[in-house]
């Protein structure tokens, strides 16, 4: 490799500070706008599951400060409201925060540096996988301002309701929109995943074998191959619904449906037939959203233990094992959609088996941290918090695995626990602690020790506040998506326990101010670092802090697996896959 | 410090049990926060596996969650060098089977209570041959109501003796009964807490939803599938009665609907 500067200017670019830092094809300068556009929209995300708590906590009561922009309500949340509230909830923390975050801000900054590269394989690809997200960001954005307040189906937007214009005020212009929307993901994932797959295929540094790639890598690796073959699925299910909306054909509509006395549709189709194609892809999109969070934990659990990582072939074999199968589960989210209960069988079987490579890697993580010198770092601690939460999402998915039960959980608010504590106390504790993990690098500067550990403590306990009491309301078949259950007999005593569970879903949204001050002000005030903080073994510490364009400053070599810390035989407990040269 | 965060992580399982255990004995102020008592003869095999997870789980939950803690608790005196150690081959193994068998038995153990729920609709005798039970009642979910339509005198559904009553339905006690449940416009879901049953209804489908209850009373229909702004107050009330109460009401009631309907011919 010459010169890193001479290959970053023969290629194409923009001059001054546009080509620099708004059309950069520099994986790192991408990753950073991937990093902040999402923590805004995390804001965003955050500020509309705050509204949903304050409905189920004081129905029909005028929210405070949040009501006022809504002056049409009087600053009460209306039926149709709620149900953009939480359509909108997860349509941008699945789309907008988590995976754009794991795989675009992280994808991005890690994918190189650990490996070795200079940058991506197609950095103009790379960029454009950033840009096409905005018309996905001002298309959502554009449909909070539309009939009904924005799309209103849910983010599964099943057919009929999601088709009709009749149906409800938002499956009119503001679903068109969510389609569109998503289709720009769609495309944005897509330009991601071929990018990733050649970049770590073809540029690995030399000594740098598939077998000494972290596990950060693998789970990239892997999830960039399992968004190629689900999303394609996903993008026809969105052609064929925006279809049936506006050409009027009948895909996912059966004949002689009439909602609000409004007009027959085309008729002939099956609603079923979206809930086949969207799972086909979302349930991949659960993996999508936690494999890579469980590679980047298995790399600061490590290196945090100070020991090398338990069962490395073992935690790359179940990575695989989960990709596979979940490509034939996605049935376990239809188990009572009225498909036939005997493929419910069949799903049932896939999906415990499934369980079985999540259960491998959690007991790996464990046997890590045992007999480990651990380190109590931030990182640390959000890392371990990851796992804590983990068990708790993994377990209660098997009661949903086993279809009989299924049928009295399923749609009520167990379904809505499982989930919060795989993609909330799972992927997102796991993102916090990645950014702090690798924030130095990012930026050359720490994050403050001393209020990460606040932030960690505080936002450990009051999300155990908020998710866990939902397994409780589950159990009692509290319905989903009901803006006010409490007019049901079965359902008026658990009024109390949603005004706590709200109480502490306020105090989780002004803990994280803790940790925006702390993003912020580390930025200008943080300590500054040197090449490796963390005393870390994987090749991004070897790089400087922050890396110049080109990434390394020396041909990097690499000689060893990424998890040799404690080793005997050295002087240090950390021994990095390639050497430093002397300053 | 660091015996704070240890201690900190061992809350979660510890907790986490005492608040599941408090919400099973139903005591303050936790009253009424677990499942419903269970009214159906084949609801039953559900709660019984519900429970047999959870004992499962839960026991995992705490093994899981003292081993992470214990793992944090730091050495004495401090730093100390951590072990060199790869994995284990016959831990990795043990640690896949031992989860596998479980998996295995639950997947097998299951089918009975899955077949009994949604495979196989109750059978009768009628003059010495075996059928299926025939649909009692009609269910038709419409944005954002349930209305159940009975087939009249003549037993039979589609003719010009059938009525409908919206928002109330009413069940023999210890009989199989089975409903057929339609939508008129988007997807809905017939979801009976006390009876373990729920079933999506899809426009366009014939599904058929089965339970015998054993207890009478009255007990609330919910839908559970989202179905536009007023899924939330799309409720009706299931009332099962003993046989001779409901053979009155069915005879009251369908004198009543039949005398409205004339009324209205005249
Ligand atoms: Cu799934
Ligand atoms: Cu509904």
């Amino acid at each position: 490799m010459s010169s890193p500067q001479n290959a970053t200017a023969s290629r194409w670019s923009i001059p001054g500070f546009l080509g620099h830092y708004v059309f950069s094809r520099d994986h790192k300068i991408i990753g950073t706008q991937f990093l902040f556009s999402t923590l805004i929209w995390g804001v965003a995300g955050g500020l509309l599951a705050l509204a949903v708590r304050w409905q189920l906590a004081w129905p029909w009561s005028d929210m405070p400060i949040f009501g006022r922009l809504f002056e049409a309500e009087g600053g009460q949340i209306s039926p149709e409201f709620y149900t953009m509230l939480f359509t909108m909830h997860a349509t941008i923390m699945i789309f907008f925060v988590i995976i754009p975050m794991l795989a675009g801000a992280f994808g991005n900054w890690l994918i190189p540096l650990m490996i070795g590269a200079d940058d991506m394989a197609f950095p103009t690809l790379n960029m454009l996988s950033y840009w096409i997200m905005w018309p996905a960001f001002i298309l959502i954005g554009a449909s909070f301002f539309t009939a009904g307040y924005g799309p209103s189906s849910g983010w599964t937007a099943y057919p009929p309701l999601s088709v009709l214009d009749a149906a409800a005020p938002g499956s009119g212009v503001a679903q068109t929109l969510w389609i569109l929307g998503l289709t720009f993901v769609g495309i944005s994932s897509m330009m991601g995943s071929v990018n990733y797959m050649t970049t770590i295929i073809q540029m690995r540094a030399p000594g740098m074998t598939m077998m000494r790639l972290p596990m950060t890598i693998w789970s990239m690796f892997i999830t960039a191959i399992l968004q190629a073959f689900a999303l394609p699925v996903l993008t026809a299910g969105l052609f064929m619904q925006l279809s049936d909306r506006v050409f009027g054909t009948g895909f996912f509509l059966p004949e002689g449906l009439a909602a609000n006395n409004g007009i027959q549709v085309a008729g002939g189709g099956q609603p079923l037939l979206w809930q086949h194609l969207f799972w086909f892809y979302s349930h991949p999109a659960v993996y999508i959203m936690i494999l890579p969070a469980m590679g980047m934990v298995s790399d600061i659990l490590a290196c945090f233990s100070r020991k090398p990582l338990f069962g490395y072939k073992p935690m790359v074999y179940s990575i695989c094992a989960i990709a596979g199968l979940g490509f034939i589960v996605w049935g376990h989210h239809m188990f009572i959609s009225g498909m036939d209960p005997i493929l419910g069988v069949s799903f049932m079987i896939s999906t415990m088996l499934i369980a079985l490579p999540s259960g491998v890697k959690t007991f790996n993580w464990l046997a890590t941290l045992w007999r480990g010198n651990v380190q109590f770092t931030t990182p640390l601690l959000f890392s371990v918090g990851f796992l804590s939460m983990f068990i708790i999402g993994g377990l209660s998915g098997i009661f949903m695995a086993a279809t009989p039960v299924d049928i009295y959980i399923h749609d009520t608010y167990f379904i809505v626990a499982h989930f919060h504590y795989v993609l909330f106390g799972g992927s997102i504790l796991a993102l916090l602690g990645a950014i702090y993990f690798w924030y130095p690098k990012m930026f050359g500067r720490m994050m403050s020790e001393r209020l990460g550990k606040v932030h960690f403590f505080l936002t450990f306990i009051l999300t155990n506040m908020v998710f866990y009491p939902m397994h409780i309301l589950g159990a009692a078949g509290f319905p989903r998506r009901y803006a006010d259950p409490y007019h049901f007999q079965a359902f008026a005593d658990l009024l109390p326990i949603n005004q706590v569970m709200t109480v502490s879903a306020i105090l989780l949204g002004f803990t994280q101010i803790i940790f925006a001050a702390n993003f912020v002000g580390s930025l200008f005030f943080g300590k500054k670092v040197g090449r490796n903080p963390w005393q870390a073994n994987t090749l991004e510490w070897a790089a400087p802090s922050p890396p110049g364009h080109g990434n390394f400053d020396f041909q990097p070599v690499v000689c060893r697996g990424p998890y040799e810390y404690s080793c005997p035989d050295a002087d240090v407990d950390f021994l990095p896959q390639a050497e430093t040269p002397p300053a | 410090m660091n015996r704070v965060w240890s201690l900190l992580f061992l809350l979660v399982p510890i907790l986490g049990t005492l608040l599941i255990v408090w919400a099973i004995f139903g005591a303050w102020p936790l009253a009424g926060l677990w499942l419903p008592e269970n009214v159906n003869e084949y609801g039953g095999v559900i709660d019984h596996l519900f429970n047999l997870i959870l004992w499962i789980t839960g026991v995992i939950f705490i093994g899981t969650g003292a081993i992470l803690a214990l793992t944090m608790w730091p050495a004495k005196g401090g730093s100390r060098r951590a072990a060199y150690v790869h994995g284990n081959h016959t831990l990795e193994i043990i640690w896949a089977v031992i989860p596998a068998g479980i998996l295995v038995f639950l997947s097998i153990y299951q089918l009975n209570a899955w077949a009994e729920n949604k495979m196989d609709r109750p059978v009768e005798v009628v003059d010495g041959e075996e059928r299926l039970v025939p649909p009692s009642v009609r269910v038709v979910a419409r944005q954002f109501d349930w209305d159940f339509f009975y087939p009249g005198p003549d037993g039979k559904f589609d003719t010009v003796d059938d009525f409908m009553v919206t928002g109330e339905v009413h069940v023999p006690k210890n009989q199989p009964v089975v409903f057929q449940i339609e939508s008129s416009d988007v997807l809905h879901s017939f979801f009976v807490p006390s009876l373990r049953v729920k079933q999506d209804i899809v426009p366009g489908m014939k599904q058929f939803v089965w339970f015998e209850a054993n207890k009478a009373g009255r007990y609330e229909i919910a839908c559970t599938e989202l179905c536009g702004w007023g899924h939330y107050k799309m409720g009706a009330v299931l009332e099962v009665q003993e046989e001779e109460d409901y053979a009155v009401w069915l005879q009251e009631t369908t004198a009543k609907c039949l005398a409205i309907s004339q009324s209205f011919e005249e």
